[in-house]
């Protein structure tokens, strides 16, 4: 058994959303770098150093990369020999709301979607996603996600009889759809199987993967590459002004589902794909 | 190379801008999103007076994350333009001069643009660290209490955008 304090778990959130927010992964740095040596259009070329220049400025004087600071989403594997001493979701809650506050980051969550729309002012609640994993380990991974991405995001229940293709045509359909508008050059998300909600989930799990990564799964890596190449051929382009660098990557996650289904979900996320992980 | 232009914008300036010119805006300009337009939309069509007078004014639709001591403004890139689009129509028919945002317009905001002769900038989403450095003076105005949301005048040089709809209706988004 170990034990873990609740503050160890609040300042250790705190400082990964601060960080997060004003530091983009090298991964993404080197993928807007390879579109920059692959575009032809000044247009194209002149967004792409905006934007490697904005992430050194948010860099060098930690400020957020982009004034929309999301929502605030943490995958935590909790391990089974782990006790907390405290409050585990009240201690992720504060880590997040000191973040905000402290770090001069935007408040951008309402306390009811339809009725009150009223800022909560602390960013607060986070979005917790938690699994149990063997031993004593505590990994944490957060992310922040902007709703300019989030909105342009779709899930579909198709008949297994889809195929490969239906999923194929939803993924390019969703992108070609959200078009300029959730700040490409994107990172798509895609979770296939599983039931409704768990595809939802595994698409957003995918968008906090790595823009270099590739799937374990031969075939899986096929689709991703093949995906990501077509979606490179719709000629979006870099904030939507046309160009070849549409997206920098397509990260798949999979799970067994239902003989009747294949539940498909595309979570968009922008350029400012910002996110990390830390094990207490 | 990119032309300049000096805020407010009359019609005139406007007329000879074309969609994909790249263009740099000073002077001062309004922000305003959701929250602050669906308050305008609901006073006009209460028959009140709108605490701000648009005619030739520029709106940018951002919402900027907090300034740090000393600075001027925290980040403040545009945020998506397509959420505006119900309530801006009413807002160019009133003199409305050019909007600032990012993304697609609905057919009937392209309608408007052209009936009133008003443009469409595309600021670069996600670049907000960088654009915060052309924001030189912010001042709120009204609607405080939206937090964010909250309407402020900005003086802005050398903001870089982009002239995503022009007064033709010629859009740089259709390909």
């Amino acid at each position: 058994m170990r034990i873990i304090k609740a503050e160890d778990i609040k300042n250790t959130v705190k400082a990964l959303f601060i960080s997060l927010n004003c530091e983009i992964g090298d991964d993404i740095t080197k993928a807007l770098k390879d579109g920059l040596n692959v575009e032809e259009s000044e247009t194209a070329k002149a967004v792409l150093t905006q934007l490697l220049t904005n992430n050194e400025i948010a860099k060098n004087e930690q400020i957020p990369i982009c004034q929309d600071t999301g929502m605030a989403i943490l995958f935590v594997e909790y391990g089974d020999k782990l006790i907390i001493d405290g409050d585990f979701d009240e201690a992720v809650n504060q880590g997040v709301r000191e973040a905000y506050i402290d770090g001069y980051l935007r408040k951008s969550v309402v306390d009811d979607p339809v009725f009150d729309r009223k800022n909560t002012c602390d960013n607060t609640p986070a979005v917790i996603h938690t699994k149990i994993v063997s031993g004593e380990v505590l990994k944490i991974t957060a992310g922040c996600k902007g709703f300019g991405s989030e909105n342009m995001s779709k899930t579909k229940m198709l008949a297994p009889s889809a195929g490969v293709q239906g999923v194929k045509d939803f993924v390019l359909d969703t992108v070609r759809q959200a078009g300029p508008n959730p700040c490409p050059p994107i990172v798509v998300g895609v979770g296939v199987g599983g039931t409704f909600e768990q595809a939802a989930v595994m698409a957003k799990r995918a968008t906090f993967g790595r823009a270099d990564s590739e799937n374990a799964d031969e075939r899986y890596a096929e689709l991703e590459r093949e995906l990501l190449q077509k979606i490179n051929e719709m000629g979006i382009g870099p904030a939507g002004l046309g160009g070849k660098t549409s997206a920098l990557c397509v990260n798949i996650e999979y799970a067994p589902t239902h003989i009747a289904s294949i539940p498909v979900a595309v979570n968009i996320c922008c350029h400012a794909a910002r996110h990390k992980s830390v094990e207490l | 190379m990119s032309i300049k232009l000096t805020l407010p914008l009359k019609k005139e300036d406007i007329k000879n801008l074309k969609a994909g010119d790249s263009v740099l805006l000073s002077g001062e300009l309004y922000t305003a999103r959701d929250a602050a337009h669906k308050r305008f939309y609901d006073m006009v069509n209460n028959g009140e007076k709108m605490p701000i007078n648009v005619e030739n004014q520029t709106i940018y639709y951002v919402g900027p994350a907090p300034a740090k001591p000393g600075c001027v403004i925290g980040p403040a890139g545009p945020t998506s333009s397509y959420r505006m689009d119900k309530y801006a129509p009413m807002l160019l028919d009133m003199g409305l001069s050019a909007m600032i945002g990012k993304g697609e317009r609905n057919d009937e905001v392209i309608s408007s643009i052209v009936k009133n002769g008003a443009v469409y900038f595309a600021a670069i989403g996600g670049a907000a660290a960088l654009i915060s450095k052309s924001i030189v003076k912010d001042e709120p105005v009204c609607f405080e209490d939206l937090g964010t949301e909250a309407v402020h005048k900005y003086t802005v040089k050398d903001f870089p955008c982009i002239v995503a709809i022009d007064s033709n209706g010629n859009d740089v988004y259709k390909r």
